[in-house]
């Protein structure tokens, strides 16, 4: 890995930057490195802190329930209804890392590709009715280099699967080792006749560009690496853009609003500082990497009397379309220890389910992981079956029996666009810096349950077949809270009806481009960050051209 | 002392490892080091919010909800106390008159169960529970047994699981580095070959 050689850039917010990015996760990330690398001189303004891994601690309680690493309630809370008819309360519905390094930091790992068939969907299907699902302006084939570069320039381990596309490069590592959730899910889809396969995973299963593989301690969801192994932005992408020499990464700056010239292009943004003092940066471009949550927020926050119903909004969709994909399972306890605890998340999927098949009757697919993910205490909280003991001793001696043999079978499914669901802005809260904070609206489409309890339901096939003492299905229903925000500045070729074009301009702001999750036009099969990731990768390259030839 | 051990048996399985930042970051894993010991010294500390009386009564309701069997601790093993009266001291203290009357009223059923006696404490484990029957579907039930479990099972540094008592319980191993097999199943296939 290239260490940073001399001390990363140091900008003043006066100084006329090439680009500030505003966030520094999966697609800000690699933005910083893709136009820093391409010469340009980059400002990321991250609102979390920035932390070592010698700071990295194992605390379930201050990750899960303080909201240690995530965007904090007390001082950005947001509102929630499901539908427009509701009226919103304060909740934690969305969820994003809030540090340097985003969400991406904390995320398991999971490195799915997208499918040909995920980019043409609405009119391959004829639409969905009471969906705004629609076309991607560019196909797999567009997009498949740049998957190729986040298997080859992050660090991908896997191999690939009977029904992936297909692939101009091999893995660069091959799979981790499979742990025994993973054989089980061998074992149980084998003899339905589907198809398990190694998951595909952003995290070292050896020695890669000088760092080191996975050390099997266990501690992949919602924490972050020390030892470097999982192969992120924060790991892997921020320290090649502050080897450039012309890249500096601004922690502890929360971002207001992009601010706009007198000449209808974008001059830079302002935000507050460590201290809370509003600072400008100046800059020929704006990137916003800040989420499919935040990036919405702020183009709606930053309204001017030119654009009064935000920046970048005259087709009125930015906000609009949020997608949280489904994400149920199905709990299973084995007669033997399987010691899920340790090691990277999952080791297997399948993927047999993953396109959606008009036969069963509704819209939808997905895929199915073998996984735990439960920590001991979401595991005393939530881990025994329905009418186990809730104190006592049978409570202790089953948690001190089942801990070591319990696993998950994680169903992940498509979240359906639809223009209700939104991110906007709550008419009334303020958050601790005086900003309009949001209001969500999210109600999944009934084709998106339908689809949830078609995967779940396939999962307990799964489980029993694999020999488990005991299964349970969660309830699917209703879904208020989710990790992943997608969709809600779309990209398309018609400004009417998207936020941004193919090459992640703003339809109608010249050097104001937009990158993550809110890019999607549809939600993926439940694992979004490779898709958010080659989208970065294949923009940057993009913007970096327009800058070249003077068209930003 | 035992999230210090845990930290400095991560940084040292790192550098083993070859990860480039456990070298060159020196001055943060040190300050990493005096922040963790702080954590833990404070983590010894005896009860300061709630009163010892107090402290009794619902130390004595972790170890029923939480009670060692077979020869596992369980959550008094744990100190899980000890997280109790810190959180009610900082993040948590908007429950402290929960807690308060909570106990209060332990007190007085089991002055009703067991005549002469002003302590819940005081009750045999049959007669505790037979009175945390009555209240399991109480909000100070539903603190405790929250409060119990986080004490048992969340890090050191929060206080409770003295010696990794509760994740002994569960069989969970905390170490920086494992290696393949795993667990039955996979440890079969690996025998198979």
């Amino acid at each position: 890995m290239v260490q940073t050689a001399r001390p990363s850039a140091r900008f003043r917010p006066a100084d006329v930057v090439d680009f500030v990015i505003v966030g520094s996760g999966a697609a800000g990330g690699i933005m910083a490195k893709e136009l820093s690398t391409a010469g340009f001189s980059v400002v990321v303004l991250e609102q979390g802190p920035r932390l070592t891994e010698a700071q990295f601690i194992h605390d379930e309680f201050g990750m899960l329930m303080r909201n240690q690493y995530v965007n904090d309630p007390s001082t950005q809370p947001h509102t929630f209804r499901a539908t427009p008819q509701d009226r919103a309360a304060q909740a934690l519905s969305l969820i994003y890392g809030r540090m340097v390094g985003g969400s991406n930091a904390h995320f398991t790992g999971n490195c799915w590709r997208l499918r040909p068939s995920d980019f043409n969907e609405a009119s391959r299907l004829g639409g969905v009715p009471r969906s705004a699902l629609a076309d991607w302006p560019i196909t797999y084939d567009d997009l498949e280099p740049y998957y190729t570069k986040v298997d080859w320039e992050l660090g991908v381990s896997g191999e690939p699967g009977p029904f992936d596309a297909k692939r101009s490069k091999g893995y660069p590592m091959p799979p981790l080792p499979v742990k025994s959730s993973g054989v089980l899910m061998d074992k149980g889809a084998g003899a339905l006749g589907l198809h398990s396969h190694p998951s595909p995973m952003a995290i070292n299963s050896q020695p890669y560009n000088g760092r080191p593989p996975c050390q099997h301690c266990g501690f992949c969801l919602f924490f972050m690496c020390e030892f470097r192994a999982k192969s992120t932005s924060m790991a892997v992408m921020l320290p090649l853009a502050e080897a450039t020499g012309r890249c500096e990464i601004r922690a502890g700056s929360y971002v207001a609003r992009v601010e706009m010239g007198t000449d209808g292009k974008a001059a830079g943004v302002s935000y507050f500082d460590a201290q809370k003092r509003l600072q400008l940066q100046r800059a020929r471009a704006v990137v916003l990497c800040a989420n499919g949550a935040e990036t919405p927020r702020l183009l709606l926050n930053s309204a001017t009397s030119r654009f009064s119903s935000g920046l970048a909004n005259s087709s009125g969709m930015v906000g609009k379309h949020l997608m949280f994909n489904t994400y149920f399972g199905v709990d299973a306890q084995f007669e033997h220890p399987l010691n899920e605890y340790k090691s990277v998340q999952n080791t297997r999927i399948v993927t047999d389910f993953y396109e959606s098949d008009p036969k069963r009757g509704h819209y939808g697919g997905g895929a199915i992981d073998a996984r735990f993910g439960r920590y001991p205490i979401t595991f005393a909280l939530q881990g025994l079956p329905p009418g186990s003991p809730t104190w006592g001793e049978g409570f202790a001696r089953s948690l001190a029996q089942q801990y070591t043999r319990s696993m998950f079978f994680g169903c992940h499914g498509t979240s359906l666009p639809r223009e209700t669901n939104s991110v906007a802005i709550d008419p009334d809260l303020k958050d601790a810096w005086g900003l309009p904070c949001m209001r969500v609206t999210y109600q999944d489409h009934p084709d998106d349950l339908k689809n949830a309890r078609f995967l779940v339901d396939k999962a307990l096939q799964i489980a029993q077949a694999a020999g488990a003492l005991k299964a349970w299905p969660e309830t699917v229903g209703p879904q208020a809270q989710s990790v992943h925000l997608l969709g809600t500045c779309r990209m398309g070729n018609d400004p009417r009806t998207s936020v941004i074009d193919k090459y992640h301009r703003a339809h109608d702001v010249k050097n104001l481009f937009i990158c993550d999750g809110s890019s999607l036009v549809t939600s993926s099969r439940g694992q979004p960050t490779m898709t958010i990731s080659a989208l970065a990768f294949r923009a940057g390259e993009h913007i970096a051209g327009f800058a070249k030839r003077g068209e930003i | 002392m035992f999230d210090l051990h845990d930290r400095r048996a991560f940084l040292r399985a790192a550098i083993a490892a070859g990860a480039a930042w456990a070298t060159t970051d020196v001055a943060d894993v040190e300050a990493a080091f005096a922040w963790s010991s702080g954590q833990t010294a404070a983590g010894k500390r005896p009860v300061t919010t709630l009163t010892t009386a107090q402290a009794d009564v619902v130390e004595a309701v972790t170890a029923r909800i939480l009670p060692a069997v077979d020869g596992r601790p369980g959550a008094l093993e744990a100190g899980a106390i000890h997280f109790i009266d810190r959180a009610l001291a900082t993040f948590n203290s908007a429950q402290k008159t929960l807690y308060s009357d909570g106990v209060a009223d332990l007190n007085r059923r089991a002055t009703a169960a067991s005549p002469g006696t002003a302590s819940f404490a005081a009750l045999s484990a049959a007669q505790q529970d037979d009175v945390l029957r009555q209240v399991e579907r109480t909000p100070f039930f539903q603190a405790v047994w929250f409060d119990t479990i986080v004490g048992t099972f969340g890090l050191p540094t929060l206080g409770g699981n003295r010696d990794y008592a509760g994740w002994h319980m569960l069989g969970f191993e905390h170490q920086p580095s494992f290696q393949a097999p795993f667990g039955y199943y996979d440890a079969e296939i690996a025998k198979r070959g």
